[in-house]
């Protein structure tokens, strides 16, 4: 059963050069409170697993400005001019991951697959170095799942018993984040009793959600 | 109409009634605007949603509603949302009809060009790849010249591959062109341009049938 947090809190349980899979696509259904948290707490070194780096002042852009993010795993920087200038100097090291292959990584990691197969990146870069595996005379990559220390969530509701609903396209990656984490941490709007989500509403399972913040109002 | 309103004009000719579709960033969403009427098809965003409306209203965006371009869109009735795994199980599954996108290059072999120029442009494939990959029908749309005049249409990209072999049409400014075993066969010329207009603005061979030939 989860525990309610503060942001802090939360911030302060994450260590340097922690692994830190964290929802949202372009910044909608981003964890803003605990990523502010992370900014203030100054932790450095992380590893960021994330579909897209967002925008500087928004989303996981805000950590990688304040230089406290050394590698990351993302499909998309075209948002963020400060994750490629620090690409291109070398302080960030990027692993670039298709992002349907992205989230299938992470997904096999939060479901103890230790990996996946995919034909996205045949005939390309991304297929180089990896084990390609002929199934029924099709070729697929073998892509490992990729591990984290923490999941970072954004949902809409909780109830007490750590349900998760969220909400329309601000779902997007957050209930696959939250499936990988060792230990996954929500932010929310509210939490209500239990029973108060219907169980075929559900998106993400209690059983999934260590810790819980409640968003403070911006 | 300007050049990118034609383009999303002729892609949209392409779409038939019930197909799912996914439409790229910038020029492909131009088709949007040109459905034919008569022609339901439903698009898909790859950030979580079948079923994607119209840009809302002034004063009536919900900052939990975006397309994958980060853009306010509506969810039309009969619309659902979904998480990032589900919705590249329907891309790549093969459950898009058809997916419009960009590009950098596109040559004669169906490859596509339009995630990296190595040293100076690193945006990523974002869902380019799953995308290329997984829908039955992959349509290119872009300006035929790049910005200082050179071909877009290529014997051989240059550029870093998005995909292997998988397009299976061009739609340009200038020309629709279907990739086909044979090599790159020109469909149709547009208003305004020759056959000659369109072979020298290209540098991959293309196949030239008789009746284009004739028109001129």
């Amino acid at each position: 059963m989860f525990k309610q947090i503060t942001a802090a809190e939360a911030a302060a349980m994450i260590a340097p050069h922690s692994r830190l899979a964290i929802g949202g696509f372009l910044a909608v259904g981003a964890p803003e409170g605990l990523i502010d948290a992370i900014v203030a707490a100054g932790t450095k070194d992380l590893h960021i697993i994330v579909i897209a780096s967002d925008w500087e002042d928004r989303g996981i852009g805000k950590l990688v400005v304040n230089h406290q993010v050394k590698s990351a795993q993302v499909s998309h920087l075209g948002t963020n001019r400060e994750i490629q200038a620090q690409m291109n100097s070398g302080e960030v090291a990027i692993e670039l991951v298709p992002q349907g292959t992205l989230m299938e990584r992470v997904r096999a990691y939060g479901a103890g697959l230790g990996g996946i197969l995919t034909p996205t990146g045949i005939g390309t870069v991304v297929e180089e170095d990896k084990q390609i595996i002929s199934i029924e005379g099709r070729d697929f990559i073998l892509e490992p799942a990729i591990p984290s220390d923490f999941a970072l969530v954004r949902a809409w509701k909780a109830d007490k018993c750590g349900n998760l609903i969220f909400r329309k396209t601000a779902r997007n990656s957050n209930p696959i984040m939250a499936m990988a984490g060792r230990i996954t941490i929500a932010e929310v709007d509210e939490i209500v009793e239990c029973g108060e989500i219907d169980p075929e509403h559900v998106v993400t399972p209690g059983v999934f959600v260590n810790y819980i913040v409640v968003r403070e109002e911006v | 109409m300007d050049k990118r309103a034609m383009i999303g004009a002729r892609i949209a000719k392409e779409l038939k009634d019930g197909d799912y579709v996914n439409l790229g960033i910038g020029l492909p969403t131009e088709a949007v605007n040109h459905i034919p009427e008569g022609v339901h098809v439903t698009f898909q965003s790859e950030n979580g949603i079948m079923g994607t409306g119209p840009k809302p209203a002034e004063g009536m965006e919900d900052e939990d509603m975006i397309n994958a371009g980060g853009g306010y869109i509506t969810a039309l009735k009969g619309a659902s949302f979904f998480d990032s795994a589900l919705s590249f199980a329907i891309i790549r599954g093969g459950h898009v009809d058809v997916t419009v996108l960009g590009a950098l290059q596109v040559d004669q072999h169906g490859n596509l060009a339009n995630w990296i120029i190595p040293g100076k442009l690193v945006p990523g494939m974002g869902g380019a790849m799953d995308l290329v990959t997984g829908a039955k029908k992959v349509i290119v749309a872009m300006e035929h010249l790049d910005k200082k005049g050179n071909s877009k249409v290529l014997k051989q990209c240059t550029l870093p591959l998005t995909a292997k072999g998988l397009v299976s049409l061009i739609v340009t400014d200038m020309a629709v062109i279907e990739v086909t075993p044979q090599g790159l066969l020109l469909r149709e010329v547009t208003e305004g341009y020759t056959v000659e207009d369109v072979v020298r603005a290209t540098e991959a061979e293309l196949v030239i049938p008789s009746h284009l030939l004739d028109k001129n």
